[in-house]
């Protein structure tokens, strides 16, 4: 916050006026009660509020979570399907073994290797950025423009992969383990179509626990774009504590945590929920508790 | 008439090495309007058989010859035709209720969906047919229970919702998979009159699996019999039970145990080799066998167990009692028997008596001592040396990662850690020979031996410690008919040989007519009456009692 050409004077005044120079339990008792008030001070680097930074990054940071989850939820399910019930085939073989590499590759790696290839050689897609953004007052978005959308390809495709793969895996083992069981056995015996049999009876119980992982891995998305929106240059929130860090920034560092703790708090109560609405064994238990 | 016609069926199950045939040339008929049963000890291809006339086998087992003619229609002219006769022409039902209906649809949506499948109907119509089946099969309130989840249902329920779904498209055969054996027995005679009752109203042709000779001898009007993939004799009940032609159906029903008398040993005809008797107990010698005083080697005074449901919520709602106030006691050198459904609370009572639960009151006496108040652990190993138990399941009380040997050292060292390699090898093998399984059995793992085997190698672990008091919970549940003759002669043996105070425990009526001198019933934790074996079977006082042994399966019915 100071420059070379300050003077020890003026360096302690505003230590003071930061409150630096108070005991450490003033101080940590100070931040709760203003984190309680959604204050967290202002950033040593950029000077300004941190709530403010943290409200203009959200919008990216979100955006692009939510555009991997929605990549890895939907083809994660998909291929797992496909591969649960064609057990044998070439294609399962072929998507087992990317999901391999998915899981085992780091996610920087990836992410240059998308870059390399889209950017550099084939140089259809940006390699850094966000592209246009639109302002709608309380929100920046980048769906509205073409720059924008072709910016979010690479960064959101780099995030969800390792998300994927573990939903591909998680989606195959529930498919193959409920197909075994007693009652697609009996539907079977009933004469019930093969399709209802895959797709109604044994699809729905597979997802239970499907939705728990995913819920909590929409947490780890946000945690994992840290990484992804360095490697992008992404200016969300995990840019913005990536450079903090770099300038030792408390007050946006101990406010993204708390975001961050906030957001897994949120995410795992809404997954409760929705157990609760999918799994009618538990709403009963519910039910008989009450009376 | 002949309606179903199963001729020479082989079933083959490919595996890497070899063909398994699961079943060999088999040929049935069934009529309509009968009920036949197929019976056979486990692995014997009864169920193959089952599956196989829906061509409905686990990979990958396959169906390799012979033709299935239902009326006039060969079903298995090609694998594909046979799934339009499911469901539709023939239904299936399985052995257990809790995992043959899907858990998150409501029973409605299920018999909507198999009824729209088959037959043309609007839902509104589906419906209504679900609703008058669900009437039909004893279900209250049919109306409301149709909109309900599988788990909302009773076990007994269950299975009537699982045989309306198979029943739902008016189907002519009926294959019922052992309906009843994950059943208690009040469950178990409702579901087997209400097959009977569909069988003659529908008249229906029925193929009833299962493994329990007093179900076939009180339901089935003719009886196939089958060992190992062949089908060894088929006739009609009576002739078969009481007069079999063949060696294998003589020794499956000498194996079972009678319920209208007690006999000293269980007939075993096959493999009964005579060279092996009496001084077959080599722990004898190390024994330090006590003499039988006249007293009562447990006591249990107004014991209570509940089990709460949760730590934060209410005691008083949702504690459960799974024990109230049950008081009784066993003399030294007798046997007695605890009977009770599922949930009766029996096996709670076998656990606070080897410490494995604390009651939540009341005291348990071991030879004169309230072992419910020992605090010391040194004091509490005294009494756990001289109380073992055997569990019911074979197959997850030994630990699999130990070799046999280890496993029954363990309770050895545990309490004599001073003794010497040389010694403790010697005494693990008197043990085993002590339960007739051979001395290289050390080395092996339990997964190497059947469950029969294991059984053996649990009764050897809990005679390590030399124990006056055995409890068994359910020792033979698990095993085969003519398994659970030579576990249960076994024990016998022992207890005369060794002086054991025995506590059994068991849903089965006639095995503790046969193993107990005195037996206690036991409903909803609650103890309805204890008195002697013959005086219990022959004037039972309690409503209760009476009602179990008129509803148990005989297998002397046949002769009535």
């Amino acid at each position: 916050m100071v420059g070379e050409e300050t003077s020890d004077e003026e360096r302690a005044e505003l230590r003071e006026t930061l409150g630096l120079m108070d005991p450490i339990h003033v101080q940590f008792s100070r931040f709760i009660v203003n984190a309680s008030k959604g204050e967290f001070g202002i950033s040593y680097q950029l000077r300004r509020p941190v709530s403010e930074l943290i409200v203009e990054r959200l919008p990216a940071t979100i955006e692009l979570v939510v555009i991997s989850a929605l990549i890895a939820l939907i083809t994660g399910t998909l291929l797992g399907v496909y591969t649960g019930i064609n057990r044998k085939g070439f294609l399962s073989d072929f998507v087992l073994a990317i999901s391999l590499l998915g899981v085992s590759l780091p996610t920087f790696v990836i992410g240059i290797l998308f870059i390399y290839l889209f950017a550099v050689i084939l140089g259809i897609l940006p390699s850094f950025g966000r592209g246009e953004v639109i302002d709608l007052g309380f929100w920046t978005t980048g769906f509205l423009t073409v720059s924008g959308l072709k910016a979010i390809i690479l960064p959101s495709v780099t995030l969800s992969l390792f998300q994927m793969t573990y939903i591909i895996r998680l989606v195959r083992a529930e498919m193959m383990e409920i197909l075994q069981t007693d009652y697609i056995k009996f539907a079977r015996a009933r004469g019930i179509s093969e399709n209802s049999i895959k797709y109604k009876h044994a699809l729905k119980n597979g997802l239970i626990p499907v939705i728990t992982i995913a819920g909590i891995n929409i947490g780890t998305l946000i945690a994992f774009s840290i990484i992804t929106e360095t490697v992008f240059q992404w200016p969300g929130m995990g840019f913005l504590f990536i450079q903090a860090v770099q300038f030792v920034d408390i007050p946006i560092m101990s406010a993204y945590l708390v975001f961050i703790a906030f957001v897994f708090v949120m995410i795992n109560f809404i997954v409760d929920i929705l157990y609760y609405l999918i799994d009618p064994r538990i709403r009963v238990k519910g039910d008989t508790a009450s009376g | 008439m002949t309606f179903l016609k199963i001729n020479n069926l082989s079933v083959d199950y490919q595996m890497r090495k070899e063909t398994v045939n699961a079943a060999k040339n088999v040929n049935i008929e069934v009529n309509k309007g009968e009920i036949l049963g197929l019976v056979g000890e486990s692995g014997s291809g009864k169920s193959t058989v089952g599956n196989a006339i829906i061509n409905l086998i686990d990979e990958p087992g396959k169906v390799s010859s012979g033709s299935v003619i239902l009326g006039d229609l060969n079903i298995h002219e090609n694998s594909e035709s046979i799934v339009k006769y499911r469901g539709n022409k023939i239904g299936l039902i399985f052995q257990d209720p809790q995992t043959s209906l899907n858990p998150i649809l409501t029973v409605g949506e299920q018999l909507i969906e198999t009824i729209q499948t088959h037959l043309k109907l609007s839902k509104e119509e589906a419906k209504n047919k679900s609703i008058n089946l669900l009437k039909e099969v004893g279900i209250k309130d049919a109306e409301t229970r149709f909109d309900n989840y599988p788990h909302q249902f009773s076990g007994g329920m269950r299975q009537r919702v699982v045989i309306s779904l198979a029943l739902c498209c008016e189907p002519e055969l009926l294959i019922a998979d052992e309906p009843t054996t994950a059943l208690d027995v009040s469950i178990q005679s409702q579901i087997l009159e209400l097959i009977k009752k569909l069988t003659k109203e529908r008249n229906l042709a029925v193929i009833l699996i299962t493994h329990d000779m007093g179900v076939i001898a009180e339901t089935t009007d003719r009886v196939a019999v089958m060992k190992s993939g062949n089908l060894v004799e088929i006739g009609e009940t009576k002739k078969i039970l009481t007069n079999p032609q063949e060696n294998y159906t003589k020794s499956l029903v000498s194996s079972v145990p009678p319920t209208n008398k007690k006999i000293s040993r269980f007939v075993i005809v096959e493999k009964e080799n005579n060279n092996k008797k009496e001084n077959n107990i080599k722990i004898l010698n190390r024994w330090s066998k006590k003499e039988i005083a006249n007293q009562d080697l447990v006591e249990i005074k107004n014991l209570n167990k509940s089990f709460d449901d949760n730590f934060f919520t209410e005691n008083s709602k949702n504690s459960v009692m799974a024990v109230d106030d049950v008081s009784f006691e066993i003399k030294e050198g007798e046997s007695f028997g605890l009977v009770g459904e599922s949930g009766s609370g029996k096996s709670t009572i076998a656990k606070m008596i080897v410490n494995l639960f604390k009651p939540t009151s009341g005291d348990i006496f071991f030879d004169n001592v309230c072992i419910t108040k020992i605090k010391q652990r040194s004091e509490l190993m005294k009494f756990r040396k001289q109380i073992q138990m055997i569990f019911q399941d074979p197959y997850s009380s030994l630990n699999g990662r130990l070799k046999v040997k280890d496993i029954i050292a363990e309770p050895i060292t545990l309490h004599n850690p001073s003794i010497s390699t040389l010694d403790l090898n010697n005494y693990i093998y008197d043990l085993l020979e002590s339960v007739e399984l051979t001395q290289k059995s050390a080395d092996r793992y339990p997964h190497e031996f059947s469950g029969g085997q294991r059984q053996r190698i649990s009764i050897a672990r809990a005679l390590a410690t030399q124990p006056r008091l055995l409890v068994c919970d359910e020792p033979t549940s698990a095993l085969d008919v003519s398994i659970q003759a030579q576990i249960l002669n076994l024990l016998k043996d022992l207890q005369e040989q060794l002086n054991l105070t025995i506590l059994f425990i068991s849903h089965d009526l006639p095995v503790v007519r046969q193993m107990c001198d005195r037996i206690g019933v036991l409903k909803d934790g609650k103890l309805c009456e204890v008195s002697n074996t013959e005086h219990l079977f022959l004037k039972p006082t309690h409503e209760y009692t009476k009602e179990l042994l008129r509803l148990m399966p005989k297998i002397e019915s046949i002769y009535n």
